[in-house]
């Protein structure tokens, strides 16, 4: 991760009787693009408001560049935002909005020109300084945000939600610019967003956010396939989450009885004693069916089943009334709406989540 | 062919709007700019004779000092309703949503009494021996009653008190509208609170504040009663020496002249407002 830019510690949070931020602490390398996932209400944006010095934290401390900054006020801070609403001075062109920050400093003329002009040309709008922002497309006063925030070269950037109000198609080919920007600035970006897709195609490292707390930090890769909680399986990659009773573990390997059926799983370094309870996550694709009544399986009839994006979404239920979501590409399966089936997987796809960590 | 019925059908809906704007503000307009070019009858009413005279008078230094002085007092109001309106108004659209309402009842409240009894309320505090005087006596800051009631103080007290509401609101809708994000990105760009006001706050409810300068400035030139009743003789305005003129001397060719300076000159600044704001809408009216 290297030299470390940004760091919270304990940060807590009230606003009147509701507990926004419980201790939240990260520690954020320079250059790293760390996302902070999670659903409206989990405390994200409260935490970059934190970072920007537009809010004070109840408890705790924010240091950057090794400073406390706590109670510095936000014009104090080597950070600048990009606003979900991007917050661009209407009365101002888009190249008096950009040298803003150049002009309070009192920079030179020349100098505020020619970095307005470089910002520009970094976000791809050049020949758009004098436009008004009311002038400009969704997508180009998204670009003007960021160009505005980055003229300064901030020690830390943060963004919150700002691809948010941008279509689909021009929220992806936005995701890739800005992975791109931040590689070339070599600014650490702290990204919000409640898209999981976004946040793991952008992010070195990303901080799934619940009710106030970090619920896990890791990257994409350890987020996506060891989810540490069934919050965080549900909530990267939607995946089914199972609860059942462990009956043997054999070669870090484990069988458990869920839902009147057979469930494997690997354990993942966890330690598991034959009857202790487990809560498994499995990923929709890697569900399968068999018609093998001795295999290891766990009962289930079809209830529904929907093509939606090039993928066969199947909605199953189990014996204990818990649903399950399976999914295959193509639409050629052979299974009936009504039918009885077994669901099973392997081992190695099922994740043991929700593990008190006793050692 | 639809398109053009339908313009029909909205032609005959907007028709009483037209005929009211006509008969109730167009008409009487016409009828004051030829009753200004008239002759005053040596009895009652007036000739059809034109002239210019009633222009020329104006020219008297009698009747351009009291322009004048009309002018002063109406700037200084709209200066002290400024300075007392816009921050008012500004920390009004800050409040919670209970507050704000809380806060406009109280700001409609007096205009639900007449506002020739809420000046004559301004009499009893001012007079001699009046409420103010004997609060300051009695607290020991003055010794002597102050006489206030008759002075120009008075005067520019009335003003301020009854335009206020006017300055309040206009920036109160202006500063409600301002996204106040906006102020936290100018602080976020490295704006002090002050620099953050003034490039950003400020600019963006200059709107409220000239609809508001607007909405003060015209009225006080006019506003002839307050001047009577604080006032006394002492202090005489355009409006006030309108309805002499109108009323008591029976002079409707110079009252109408008078009047036609008077509008043409109110004309004058809603144009400068309009181009400064690039609006026609003068905020807060509605």
């Amino acid at each position: 991760m290297g030299e470390t830019i940004l760091e919270l510690q304990g940060i807590a949070k009230h606003f009147g009787e509701t507990d926004v931020l419980n201790g939240v602490s990260i520690a954020i390398g320079k250059g790293e693009f760390i996302t902070l996932l999670g659903p409206s209400g989990c405390g994200k944006t409260t935490t970059l408001r934190i970072i920007a010095g537009l809010e004070t934290p109840d408890e705790g401390r924010v240091l950057l560049n090794g400073k406390d900054v706590t109670d510095a006020e936000p014009n104090q801070r080597d950070v600048n935002t990009v606003f979900q609403n991007y917050a661009l001075f209407p009365h101002m062109t888009v190249a008096a909005n950009i040298g803003y920050s150049l002009r309070l400093k009192k920079k030179p003329k020349e100098e505020i020109k020619k970095a307005v002009e470089d910002a520009l040309a970094l976000v791809q709008l050049t020949g758009y300084d004098k436009r008004m922002p009311a002038e400009l497309s969704g997508g180009q006063r998204q670009r003007v945000a960021i160009a505005r925030a980055v003229v300064n070269r901030p020690s830390v950037l943060l963004l919150d939600e700002p691809l948010g109000a941008l279509d689909l198609q021009l929220r992806r080919q936005m995701q890739l610019e800005l992975k791109a920007l931040q590689k070339r600035l070599g600014i650490t970006f702290v990204y919000i967003t409640h898209d999981q897709e976004e946040a793991l195609n952008m992010s070195d490292r990303i901080a799934v956010m619940r009710d106030g707390r970090f619920e896990q930090v890791g990257t994409p890769a350890e987020v996506y396939d060891s989810p540490r909680t069934s919050y965080v399986a549900r909530f990267v990659g939607t995946a089914n989450v199972l609860s059942g009773t462990v009956r043997a573990v054999k070669d870090d390997v484990l069988s458990a009885e869920c839902a009147g059926g057979c469930a494997g799983a690997l354990c993942r370094g966890y330690a598991f004693a034959p009857g202790t309870p487990v809560t498994l996550a499995v990923r929709s694709e890697h569900v399968e069916f068999t018609r093998d009544p001795d295999a290891c399986g766990i009962p289930a009839v079809i209830q529904e089943k929907t093509f939606a994006g090039g993928m066969l979404r199947i909605a199953l239920t189990l014996a204990d009334g818990a649903s399950l979501i399976a999914s295959r590409h193509g639409i050629d399966l052979d299974v009936q709406t009504g039918e009885a089936v077994r669901v099973t997987w392997r081992p190695e796809n099922a994740m043991p989540v929700d593990v008190e960590e006793t050692a | 062919m639809r398109a053009r019925k339908r313009r029909g059908g909205v032609w005959v809906t907007l028709l009483p709007l037209y005929l009211f704007t006509l008969v109730f503000v167009a008409g009487p307009l016409v009828y004051m700019l030829v009753l200004s070019f008239q002759t005053r009858a040596e009895v009652w009413g007036v000739v059809n004779e034109f002239t210019l005279s009633n222009y020329a008078n104006i020219f008297q230094p009698v009747y351009l000092n009291t322009f004048l002085e009309s002018f002063k007092l109406a700037l200084t109001s709209t200066v002290l309703i400024c300075a007392i309106g816009y921050p008012f108004g500004y920390f009004m659209a800050k409040l919670s949503p209970v507050w704000k309402g809380r806060v406009m009842l109280l700001l409609m409240i007096p205009f639900w009494t007449s506002s020739l009894i809420r000046l004559y309320g301004w009499i009893i505090i001012f007079r001699a021996n009046g409420t103010l005087d004997k609060l300051l006596m009695g607290v020991g800051l003055t010794e002597a009653p102050l006489k206030l009631l008759y002075t120009y103080p008075a005067v520019v007290v009335g003003m301020v008190y009854a335009l206020l509401q006017f300055m309040i609101l206009a920036v109160y809708s202006s500063a409600e509208k301002l996204d106040w994000s906006l102020v936290e990105a100018a602080r976020d760009l490295g704006a002090t609170p002050i620099r953050a006001f003034l490039t950003v706050t400020l600019p963006l409810t200059l709107p409220g504040l000239l609809s508001g300068v607007i909405l003060t400035f015209i009225p006080s030139m006019g506003l002839f009663f307050i001047a009577d009743i604080l006032g006394g003789n002492k202090v005489v305005l355009v409006g006030s020496l309108i309805q002499d003129q109108l009323m008591k001397a029976h002079n409707w060719p110079f009252a109408a002249a008078l009047s036609v300076v008077l509008m043409a000159l109110t004309s004058l600044m809603i144009s400068l407002y309009k181009r400064v704001t690039h609006t026609t809408e003068l905020e807060g009216l509605l």
